[in-house]
């Protein structure tokens, strides 16, 4: 198809043909084209549908504003929807579909929503909709949820790649228009670390888009060769196809530049977009500023579109919407676009000028004092209905009709830390208000003033000044002569009488919802906001709300400001979900830590587990076994056997040292330390300050100045943190210091009634249980001087040894272990049998130490010492931590031995009801034991110390489980500790 | 947010861990005679203040220096950084 | 005026000229029986049940800006009631069941829409506390499911279940959770209210409170003096801020809770689902927008603005959930001020001065909790005795050392 609507000019390539497809329709335009210019110059007018009324809709606007022309950018898996065509270049082979329609985009079966709108009006699902009441799931919101929403997404996994970066700069500008480019030259020149960030691939704002000339050359021309010289400086970053999307806390901006996004396909190794964080010292906003809209009757026709869009259309890409255009505007900046148009040989219908003094002109007709009052044209606009300064009406026959209510500066970051615009009426228009984000400036038309002159001479002042603040020395360049038109306007809203005249095109809220809104009494902005979903649509009402607000400020008898704004939250233009999240997906959410032991255990084909961060081995499958069970079950029973060996190393290890340690274990546990001896190891129990159990772990003390304290692996983090917080804040004159050494050493459990003989062939000292007894912890070494640590503690109630070795020696001792166990059949076991024996000996871990169970709860009441000042000790006294019936740990074990006795399961009565009344207790950790032959559990149980014996139900309704089962120590092996002593 | 560690220069708040309200170093004395109320207080009431709040900051991702921190709480403004140590310190914490 | 489809289509033939205000906007009578602080949904539900349900008269609402701009009207709009422990589990369900019924009782369509909560499993450890919190809603009464992975993956095909770095594991579903137009439930509250003449008064801003001789005679504001009976404040974020005026320090801090929402889409996400290795929970509201949220920023503030770590992390969490999303575009960002309580509980109780009564520390919770807050506040205000779903929200809890601390995190409110 021939591009019809093309004209001459303009900044895009016509050397080059570039084929895309909207709709499945193949056309063509050229580098340096959008999508939206590609259509325009095409003669396509409709694009879209609204979202509520389903009406025909074509572009507004020519920039990120666009609320209509919503695309379905690409398919497949990058399928992107709600894509403005405005801020899309077009690129060989590009795929577009128009979207939120049911059937083709001119027969849009929902249309029929606009036959019924009078049924449909604001908050209209409010009202009914209530019956019956189960409708409402059913029937009614299933229909809503259909037929809302925009564009669709492919559910299959985003195959781009996010990165994220991070810059610093002396001065970011936000906008490379004519103020930017001003700025930056005066910053760039001085030597400042300058950005100069603009969403557009083309740099020079609206210079791009007019035919204003500064100094000698054409405004484009211009920009372009200021551009050029700036990115010779190496000091300046220019950052096009960037969004600064907010402004954030303490000078960081938020921004995304899209890398790939005018390319078919990301180039190999790039990624779609970078999400940058900037680090700014200043920051000077050049953002310029948004055409709004005049609501009229049915303003919404496909071809009626902002007057500066249409000049950006003419102007920079050589299109015109029609050849036959009209103009509706209450101000001077309207006639421009009559005159660029004219000047480009469209056919001008008429200059429809709401002011009775309108500049006269004697290329095309223009009509004073009238006002557009109706349209016509369903797919897309035919003609225009005039009603003229003397009351007659007249039909304007035209294809586009280009309208004007003035210019809004673009605050919108300017409020990004709550501050509010404050109205000036010179312009009608908000403007920032002095209350600014820390380290913001505002310059050029973002600040009220509309002219190049203005712009240019802002840019560079303002610039100057933020040089001046930041000690760089700078010689402001003299910027070159340009229009310094004033703005002539005559506020003018909407058309009297109007009702379906749209304010926001794609929520479908028009002059008659928001007098609607206000007879109901939803008068503030929010209210008005929320209520007829004005300005809520994909755009945020970059177009829509200044509209909304003169016609209830009218209706409720203030002034605009009195009505006042929204609030304007980031991001500025809505960014992928995908940018945000960078490279954090799929296995690299979140970084994944290996245990020492891990290609060991990979080459044993072991089953890993999630710990945290970390992968564990969970259990050793060989040959022949089917299930995790008997993996399980068969490291469980080898090692209380014989001798099994598990890596430990995540364990948090935190060392303490200096002459005060003992003193600060004293008060991070609620037990003793103080007279622990040298050469031992003691259990200890953390409390948080309420009296919470913390943590539990153990600490070694290998000197009398040095202690070793493990922590448990999920609570490492936080622990160490805490034991920084009692020293540096609570005591700050200790001599003790803290490092942690979780990732310093690699560590084994061995253990097993054969553990002793296993380790004797590696450790080099004499490890008898009279040399090393239980509790015993040295400094050693192993395999004949490799400097090491043992501990003799046991968490499977076995006999039982911890070894550590500094971590790049933890591969070769687990194989040392394994060679050494060999003789005895050792074998390495998972966080499973882990598990499993700790349950068996009734040791509490994560499940038990939940937070919310006190030292009492844990049956360690006593451990608290009352002697000495510990963290916690106080605020467990407290009455509701110590009642006579307090949850108590408990073992359970089923009365039946086939029966399964599952975690989270509640304890009931043995009869009477079950109920949350009757609730009893539950079970924290439960699991098979080999040993038992049957299944066991330890949970807390009320007043559970003096319950033994009891048989309970344990019922877990969840999961249609009931079990009689008797309550008993929670220690199933070795209550009396014999053979971890031996 | 970027706090300027009086160590280590500015940084971003990212790699911090946040407490909370710089009372928390004045714990009080486990052997007065109202310790349970002053633990209840000191444990649980805070000022919560809309304005200059002295705040506890832990540099996890750093030097694993506490920090106290005095923002405002309404515009996150941050007036000063001190070490929370010598803040201790100064308010009479020994050992 | 009683809204029905009958009314729609009446109003709409002509003209729409007979829809009266939803509610009244009206300056302040001198005195009042029962004055409510805070025209957001606990205080507009309270005010609704003192009237409707407990037969009160001359109630007041002020609210310093217009009502429901608070966290009612800025927030995910889950509902659920999948608690743990005794203190709550019974309120919740009493809320759920409270909004089961809301919108015949107070005849506003708020949307409550039971398409389901999915709490996803990726540990065993996880799994066995959902259990046992399953166990709980259905011994409270409540519904639960517990879901296996290849049922999930039937019913939410696009979850990542082939690279996930925390692979699900399972899930605890509650059929009868899920969203409900916030914004809607405010101005359900207020009509139903300024039908049965309470007073709802916006602009209107306390300044101080009259309290002589240990007794609350009253609320200064921005209006002038106004007397009551009874005062009731129920400000969420603003709690530490008022009560300071009677002289009051609170066991909770001020902290900002980002939440976002996409563009329209088609629907994707038929309920709620959470992600249990990450902090991120999505909807899909009826308009399409995918809205989520993670956790607070974890820092007290006011600003009701955050800062991009978080954004960031709740993303990732979305991210790696939900690798579909990626190229869905976030559309807004907003944060509000939650009342973090010190063991993630609310209170709703008497204050140490008479006749001023406290109802707050919702934590990022609150907006599920509206109705049975409300009723709960009502019942505490006119009878002066706690609500039976309610009697463990006290102030004294933490003196006695009965805290309820779902999530087990202690006295530190931004880790609740």
């Amino acid at each position: 198809m021939t591009q019809k609507n093309r004209l001459k000019g303009g900044q895009i390539d016509t050397s080059q043909t570039l084929n895309f497809s909207f709709d499945g329709k193949q056309f063509t335009g050229h580098p340096g084209d959008t999508l939206a210019s590609a259509l325009v110059a095409n003669g396509v007018r409709l694009m879209g549908r609204s979202f509520k009324y389903h009406r025909p809709r074509g572009l507004l606007t020519s920039g990120s504003e666009e609320p209509n022309a919503l695309v379905e950018l690409r398919a497949g898996n990058r399928q992107e929807p709600n894509t403005r065509a405005t801020t899309i270049e077009l690129f060989d082979g590009l795929l577009a579909k128009s979207q939120n329609r049911l059937g083709s985009l001119k027969f849009d079966l929902l249309s029929i929503n606009d036959r019924f709108s009078n049924f449909l009006a604001a908050g209209f699902y409010y009202k009914t909709f209530m019956w019956p009441a189960a409708f409402w799931e059913k029937i009614y919101e299933p229909i809503i949820r259909n037929a809302a929403g925009l564009g669709s997404l492919s559910l299959e996994d985003d195959p781009d790649v996010y990165d994220k970066g991070f810059l610093h700069c002396d001065l970011l500008i936000i906008g490379a228009g004519p103020s930017g480019v001003a700025a930056a030259l005066t910053a760039g020149r001085a030597g400042a670390r300058v950005i100069l960030a603009d969403e557009d691939f083309r740099m020079g704002g609206r210079l791009n888009s007019e035919t204003i000339a500064v100094g000698d050359a054409h405004g484009s021309d211009w920009a372009a060769q200021t551009v050029a010289e700036l990115a010779t400086l190496p000091n300046v970053r220019m950052m096009a196809r960037t969004t600064v999307i907010g402004a954030f806390d303490h000078g960081t901006y938020g921004a995304v530049e899209r890398v790939s996004d005018h390319l078919h396909t990301p180039d190999a190794g790039k990624p779609r977009q970078i999400l940058w964080r900037l680090y700014t010292k200043r920051t000077l906003l050049c953002a310029g500023a948004i055409e709004r809209p005049i609501a009229f009757e049915n303003n919404d026709r496909p071809g009626i579109m902002m007057a500066g869009a249409v000049r950006s259309f003419a102007n920079r890409w050589a299109a015109t919407p029609h050849e036959r255009v009209a103009i509706f505007t209450n101000n001077d900046d309207g006639h421009r676009t009559a005159a660029d148009l004219h000047a480009k040989g469209v056919k001008i219908a008429a200059v429809v000028d709401t002011r009775e003094g309108a500049p006269r002109s004697n290329s095309y007709e223009v009509l004073a004092g009238a006002q557009v009052t109706d349209t016509k044209g369903r797919l897309g606009l035919t003609f225009a209905e005039v009603k003229l300064a003397d009351g007659s009406t007249r039909r304007l026959d035209c294809g586009a009709l280009a309208m004007s209510g003035g210019w809004n500066p673009n605050v919108h970051m300017t409020c990004h830390q709550r501050g509010r615009p404050t109205w000036n009426d010179d312009i009608a228009a908000f403007v920032p208000s002095a209350e600014l984000p820390a380290g913001m400036s505002v310059a050029g038309a973002a600040t009220g003033v509309f002219s190049t002159h203005a712009a240019l001479t802002t840019g560079a002042k303002e610039a100057a000044a933020i040089l001046r603040d930041l000690g760089i020395k700078s010689r402001a360049p003299k910027m070159p002569q340009a229009e310094d038109a004033p703005t002539n306007i005559t506020p003018f809203w909407y058309v009297e009488g109007a009702s379906r005249a749209w304010l926001d095109q794609q929520n479908d809220v028009t002059v008659k919802d928001v007098k609607l809104s206000h007879q109901e009494g939803f008068r503030s902005v929010e209210h008005l906001k929320r209520y007829t979903t004005l300005g809520m649509a994909t755009d945020q009402g970059k177009t829509s709300n200044m509209g909304g607000l003169a016609v209830m400020a009218e209706i409720a008898g203030k002034t605009i400001p009195e009505v006042g704004t929204t609030i304007f939250r980031p991001p500025y233009t809505p960014v992928p979900i995908g940018t945000f999240a960078g490279r954090a997906r799929g296995m690299d959410f979140h970084p994944t830590r290996k245990t020492p032991s891990h290609t060991f255990a990979e080459e044993r084909g072991a089953v890993f587990v999630e710990v945290g961060n970390w992968l564990r081995a969970q259990w050793f499958p060989i040959e022949g076994e089917t299930t995790w069970r008997e993996s399980v079950d068969r490291e469980v029973l080898a090692t209380r056997n014989s001798v099994g060996v598990c890596d430990v190393t995540t364990l948090g290890k935190v060392d303490v040292q200096g002459a005060d340690a003992a003193d600060f274990l004293n008060k991070i546990y609620c037990n003793g330390f103080a007279k622990l001896a040298v050469g031992k190891v003691r259990y200890g129990l953390m409390l948080r300050e309420d009296g919470i159990a913390m943590d539990d772990g153990t600490a070694a003390r290998l000197a009398e100045d040095h202690f070793v304290v493990t922590t448990t692996t999920a609570n490492a983090v936080g622990v160490y943190r805490h034991m920084e917080f009692v020293r540096q804040c609570l005591f700050p004159d200790m001599d003790v210091q803290l490092i942690s050494t979780t990732e310093g050493w690699a560590q084994y459990a061995v253990a097993g009634p054969n553990s002793r003989k296993v380790l004797e062939k590696i450790v080099d000292q004499d490890i008898s249980n009279e040399a090393f007894p239980f509790m015993a912890c040295a400094n050693i070494t192993v395999c004949g001087g490799l400097r090491a640590r043992l501990f003799r503690i046991s968490f499977s109630g076995e006999l039982a040894y911890e070894i550590a070795v500094p971590t790049r020696y933890g591969d070769a001792l687990i194989r040392e272990i394994m060679t050494a166990g060999a003789d005895f059949d050792i074998v390495p076991y998972g966080t499973e049998a882990l598990g499993v024996m700790r349950i068996e000996k009734g040791h509490a871990a994560g499940n038990e130490l939940n937070g919310t169970t006190s030292a009492l709860n844990l049956g360690m009441g006593r451990m608290v010492s009352k002697k000495k000042d510990s963290i916690g000790s106080t605020l467990s006294e407290r009455p509701g931590m110590n009642e006579a019936d307090a949850l108590a740990q408990v073992g359970i074990k089923p009365t039946n031995p086939n029966d399964p006795v599952p975690a989270g399961a509640h304890l009931m009565a043995a009869d009477g009801p079950i109920d949350a009344a009757h609730d009893q207790g539950y079970a924290t950790s439960a699991c098979y034991s080999p040993i038992l032959g049957h299944s066991i559990a330890i949970g807390f149980l009320k007043d559970g110390a003096n319950r033994k014996g009891e048989v309970m139900r344990l019922v877990s309704p969840l999961t249609g489980i009931e079990t009689q089962v008797e309550i008993v120590s929670a220690h199933f092996i070795d209550p009396d500790g014999e053979r971890l002593r031996a | 947010m970027i706090i300027n560690h009086p160590l280590l220069g500015p940084r971003d708040s990212a790699e911090f861990t946040y407490l909370g309200d710089a009372r928390l170093i004045d714990r009080p004395d486990w052997q007065s005679d109202t310790a349970t109320a002053e633990f209840h207080d000191y444990g649980y009431l805070r000022d919560n203040p809309a304005g200059n709040h002295r705040e506890l900051w832990f540099h996890e991702g750093g030097d694993r220096s506490w920090l106290v921190v005095t923002r405002n709480t309404v515009t996150h403004e941050i007036k000063s950084v001190e070490l929370a140590r010598d803040v201790a310190r100064a308010q009479g914490r020994s050992k | 005026m009683r809204y029905s489809g009958f009314q729609v289509i009446k109003q709409a033939l002509t003209g729409h000229k007979g829809w009266a205000p939803a509610w009244r906007d009206l300056e302040p009578q001198p005195h009042y029986d029962i004055v409510i602080i805070g025209g957001g949904g606990h205080g507009l539900a309270t005010a609704y049940y003192l009237a409707k349900e407990f037969g009160q008269k001359k109630i007041a609402v002020i609210e310093k800006g217009w009502i429901g701009g608070g966290n009612v009207g800025r927030n995910t709009t889950i509902i659920r009631s999948n608690y743990l422990l005794d203190g709550n589990e019974p309120f919740y369900e009493f809320s759920l069941k409270l909004w089961e019924g809301l919108e015949q009782d107070f005849n506003y369509n708020a949307m409550v829409s039971q398409r389901g909560i999915l709490n996803l499993i990726h540990s065993d450890a996880q799994r066995d506390a959902f259990t046992r919190r399953g166990n709980a809603m259905i011994l409270n009464g409540a519904d639960a499911e517990m879901l296996t992975t290849a049922q999930i993956k039937e019913r939410y095909p696009f979850l990542n279940t082939n690279d996930a770095r925390f692979p699900i594991k399972g899930g605890l579903a509650q059929h009868r959770g899920g969203t409900v137009r916030h914004d809607a439930v405010a101005w359900g509250y207020a009509r139903g209210g300024d039908s049965r003449g309470v007073d709802i008064i916006q602009n209107c801003e306390v300044t101080g409170f009259k309290i002589e001789n240990g007794k609350c005679l009253g609320v200064e504001t921005t209006k002038g003096f106004i007397g009551a009976t009874k005062v009731g404040c129920a400000v969420a974020g603003s709690s530490s801020r008022l009560m300071s005026k009677a002289e009051m320090r609170l066991p909770m801090e001020s902290h900002v809770l980002q939440a976002f929402v996409s563009e329209g889409l088609k629907p994707v996400l038929p309920g709620v689902i959470t992600f249990g290795a990450g902090h991120f929970y999505c909807s899909q509201s009826d308009k399409g927008g995918l809205v989520f949220g993670g956790d607070i920023d974890g820092y007290n503030s006011y600003a009701q603005r955050g800062n991009l770590p978080v954004v960031e992390d709740v993303c990732e969490g979305g991210m790696a959930i939900l690798p579909a999303i990626g190229r869905a575009r976030l559309l807004r960002m907003w944060g509000g001020i939650m009342d973090m309580s010190m063991d993630g509980s609310p209170i709703i109780d008497r204050t140490h001065i008479e006749g001023l009564y406290f109802n707050g520390g919702w934590c990022y919770g609150g907006f599920k909790a509206t109705p049975a807050s409300g009723f709960a506040f009502a019942h505490l205000l006119a009878k002066d005795a706690p609500h039976e779903t309610a009697t463990a929200y006290r102030f004294n809890r933490f003196e006695t050392g009965h805290m309820i601390d779902e999530k087990g995190m202690g006295n530190q409110p931004n880790l609740h």
